[in-house]
């Protein structure tokens, strides 16, 4: 590797913001050496071309929200922050498609699309997080019931290679199936397979109106009757969302005149002491407490073993995904017995556990990831995007360089 | 292991593969390796007629290790192969290999498990698509890709193509409905790709890759739910642009139909002369707006969408009672393609996409390449989403007919790249459209797609000259690597 001095010249050659790395930016405590904010793919594509050519170690940085999950990278010499790419491209509203570059706050995003009355349909669980970040990890939240997760949505990607080389993969129309979909593989690729600098998303329409309909329910037994209730019934809800220590909640969103007596048809089917409001419940869209989460994946049919195995941090959707949460301060070895319990339990209905972020003594404790089906074809994958091992290396599974 | 251009050079290609078709017969047992010319010429082609290669060998496997099994025979011996559902595909993209082995599903037809509780069901790849919902359906269940050759398309295909169908406006594409593939990977490893596990999501890129990143041998896919009401509406219009107007209308309003199907005078006449659907006569455009979900929200927004069909100024509209209604007014529709055979002794099928927004101008130049050429070119398009099926007619009996109707074809396509769209919408690239990929996408775009490409198969072995106009040499590794850098003392380059 180059020294930092010279390393700096040649990126600031081609980045008009180019600067040391400051200790408090460290990525899991990997202090960064430099620090690029470039404002346009041409200048993105400079600094991954003098990265390349200096052999420079690179970990993508939008806003912060999810920089400590997963592992510390093995090398960090530039962080390649993306809050100067942020503008928006492109609003076609008629044909219900936006283009935007990946530093855009999702909720900035979200706001130019409401004067439209369109949304991208996806939950920001995580206030401040970016277009490219909310790929890069594949986020989501309630309304994945219905919607899916950005692998549903995203229909293009721009994105810089480990070479510097700028590729496209998809385009601006939602129904296209011309050559392979790079949109979907780096949807949560932690920023190990190329800088993501633009995307093109399909949009939804605003609903009229929406209600959420919740319900206090005793026991594993009772949460997975309710949410069974409602997952086989027509009411076609938009999130259907347990959220620990025990409530049952489902949100609906249609026409007004539809959406009422939808509400006291899904309050039916719910039973017990069903509340019908226009705002969400509390907790809604949130991760559980904690400052261990744990991502699950667990089908309907795991939601008993899920709440008896996980305690009461814990929030689930009907999409059979969840999040586990543990409390500050939890020994390292709780953590590990946790998760465990959580591999063994959602194994057998096909599901699994990750941790997404730990303090230091719980993440060097646990095996983060857990099995990885197919790992040696994602190395191959990895290898080809990446041969020098240099886009945010060990960040991934299986420690992939 | 042997080259590939050494096998297309035809030296030894013979003795090369009767060694494997005695391999495989071994690996296989019973009747599963077909090598009879006469019946070899049977899987000659897929639902693209005009592409044909007969096969070297057929293999018709019965579980996935017999698959794994075959793909290692073919790597060991350096031959390539082709894995083929019903094929019902339109882009040639089961194309066999003369040189090379076909693997047929159609012995992998078992449904292995529903399970409701959880939504979902597993299947083998030769599974008819239309089985999935039929096994389902009683349950309120069904499966939402409906590509119009449902009845005899395999999910296995659909996996390969990454299907749509009219009702992937509202519900999404076979993407979005598959959770987890088994896929033996073209080493000859059966791994399972999953959407929600932990990594890459291999599967992401795995669904729509035309078979070339690997087989698949086992599908779990998402049910869903049947919806409590189906309302159908029919409405005729003067002109195409009126017709338009109303679909812009429609989406403008904040309404996500599950379908808005739209077809010209020209398609109506061919519907009409082949199964009498019937259609409000003196139509310019038909359009079919069909609403589906908890009643009273379709009930409320199907009056919005009546109100602004006859707001865009729809002359008369049919709004379908029941389901035998409802099966009329899609009659003519889905009849379309092959009606068109009614007026015209050939043509073809083109599919390209453009932004909704974009169609009253490109319709318009597409009647401006008609009157041109001289060419008659029906229209019939998924109007919500902006997905055209040209139906390009040439009378193949008149000298060079082909060759003008194959120009306008190609210029229908570029049309769509020029307002923004894409070659291929739900039919595939295949071997039809992979000399137009260049057209839509850079040298980059797809070296960097061929990286995945040689990530799953360094040795080219799996499906190859599809999808990709040139192959990308998977030894190659992109960028300056190693050596001396370029900025070696002259970082003022930059």
């Amino acid at each position: 590797m180059a020294t930092s001095a010279k390393a700096l010249d040649a990126l600031a050659a081609v980045c008009g913001d180019v600067r040391p790395g400051e200790p408090e930016e460290g990525v899991l405590g990997v202090e960064p050496a430099l620090v690029a904010a470039p404002s346009s793919v041409d200048e993105a594509a400079g600094v991954m071309r003098v990265a390349a050519a200096l052999g420079l170690a690179v970990v993508p940085r939008g806003g912060e929200t999810r920089l400590d999950w997963g592992a510390p990278p093995a090398r960090c010499d530039l962080l390649v922050d993306t809050r100067r790419l942020d503008a928006l491209l492109e609003h076609t509203s008629g044909d219900l498609v936006v283009s935007a570059q990946a530093g855009m706050p999702m909720e900035r995003l979200a706001e130019v699309l409401a004067e439209r009355g369109q949304r991208l349909a996806l939950d920001v669980p995580l206030p401040g997080s970016t277009v490219g970040g909310t790929i890069a990890t594949a986020a989501a939240g309630p309304l994945r019931t219905l919607y899916g997760t950005p692998r549903n949505l995203v229909i293009g990607l721009t994105i810089v290679r480990a070479d510097g080389q700028v590729a496209r993969s998809g385009g601006k129309v939602v129904k296209n199936v011309a050559g392979y979909d790079l949109g979907r593989l780096f949807c949560g690729s932690f920023g190990t397979l190329g800088l993501i600098v633009e995307a093109t998303f399909r949009l939804h329409p605003v609903p009229a109106a929406r209600a959420w309909v919740t319900r206090d329910v005793d026991g594993p037994k009772q949460a997975y009757e309710a949410v069974q209730a409602v997952l086989h019934s027509p009411v076609a809800a938009s999130a259907v969302e347990y959220i620990g220590p025990g409530k049952v909640a489902v949100l609906l969103e249609g026409v007004p005149d539809g959406l009422s007596l939808r509400a006291r048809t899904t309050a039916g089917l719910l039973g017990g002491d069903a509340e019908i409001g226009g705002d969400p419940p509390a907790g809604w869209g949130r991760y559980p407490d904690g400052t261990t989460l744990i991502d699950v994946t667990a089908p309907p049919t795991a939601l008993p073993d899920l709440l008896a195995t996980a305690g009461t941090a814990v929030t689930w959707n009907g999409d059979g995904h969840g999040h586990v949460g543990l409390p500050a301060g939890s020994p390292p070895d709780v953590a590990v017995r946790l998760l465990g319990a959580l591999r063994d339990v959602l194994g057998a209905h096909r599901g699994g556990a990750v941790v997404r972020y730990a303090p230091e003594d719980v993440r060097e404790a646990v095996d983060a990831w857990g099995p990885v089906p197919a790992l040696a074809l994602m190395r191959r994958v990895k290898d080809q995007f990446d041969p020098d091992h240099r886009l945010s290396p060990g960040r991934f599974v299986g420690g992939i360089r | 292991m042997r080259m590939l251009s050494e096998l297309e050079d035809g030296e030894g290609m013979d003795s090369v593969l009767r060694t494997l078709a005695r391999d495989l017969d071994v690996l296989l047992g019973g009747d599963r390796v077909i090598t009879d010319p006469v019946r070899l010429r049977t899987y000659e082609c897929d639902g693209l007629t005009n592409h044909r290669a007969t096969p070297g060998i057929v293999v018709l496997p019965d579980s996935a290790e017999q698959v794994a099994g075959v793909v290692r025979e073919c790597v060991r011996a350096g031959v390539p192969y082709v894995a083929r559902g019903s094929g019902t595909g339109l882009s040639g993209g089961a194309l066999p290999r003369t040189d090379g082995v076909l693997i047929v599903t159609s012995r992998m037809r078992r449904i292995l498990e529903i399970d409701i509780p959880n939504q979902r069901a597993v299947v083998e790849p030769g599974v008819i698509n239309l089985d999935v919902t039929r096994a389902v359906r009683a349950d309120g269940y069904y499966f939402a890709p409906d590509p119009s050759s449902q009845q005899i398309c395999s999910v296995g295909g659909n996996v390969a193509e990454n299907s749509g169908g009219a009702h992937c406006l509202k519900y999404g594409f076979t993407a979005h409905h598959v959770l987890a593939c088994e896929v033996v990977t073209p080493d000859g490893e059966i791994v399972e790709l999953a959407a929600d596990g932990p990594g890459y999501d291999l599967l992401g890129v795995f669904v729509g890759a035309e078979g070339t990143l690997g087989i698949t041998t086992k599908i779990t896919v998402r049910l869903t739910r049947v919806p409590q009401t189906v309302q159908t509406l029919l409405a005729a219009f003067e002109s195409i642009e009126a017709g338009g107007r109303a679909v812009s209308a429609i989406i403008g309003a904040g309404v996500v139909p599950a379908a808005i199907e739209m077809m010209d005078a020209l398609s109506i006449e061919a519907a009409e002369a082949a199964v009498n659907c019937a259609y409000p006569p003196g139509a310019g455009a038909v359009l079919i707006v069909e609403l589906d979900g908890p009643e009273p929200e379709v009930a409320a927004q199907f009056a919005d969408v009546e109100r602004l069909c006859r707001d865009a100024g729809a002359f008369e509209i049919r709004i379908a009672a029941d389901d035998a209604e409802r099966a009329l007014i899609w009659k003519g529709r889905k009849s379309a393609f092959a009606a068109v055979g009614r007026i015209s002794p050939a043509y073809i099928v083109q599919d390209g996409v453009i932004p909704r927004t974009a169609l009253p101008q490109v319709l318009a130049r597409i009647d401006a390449l008609s009157a041109e050429s001289g060419v008659r070119v029906a229209n019939v398009f998924h109007a919500g989403d902006g997905n055209l099926h040209p139906l390009v007619l040439f009378d193949d009996a008149e000298p060079g007919a082909a060759e003008r109707a194959e120009e306008v074809s190609g210029a229908i396509l570029d049309l769509c790249i020029e307002h923004g769209g894409s070659i291929t919408g739900e039919h595939g690239v295949g071997v039809d459209k992979a000399r137009y990929m260049p057209r839509m996408f850079t040298e980059a775009d797809l070296d960097t797609m061929q990286m995945v490409r040689c990530g799953f198969d360094p040795g080219g072995l799996c499906n190859p000259g599809k999808v990709f106009p040139t192959p990308r040499l998977c030894g190659e590794v992109p960028g300056v690597r190693k050596g001396p850098h370029p900025f070696e003392g002259k970082a003022d380059l930059f």
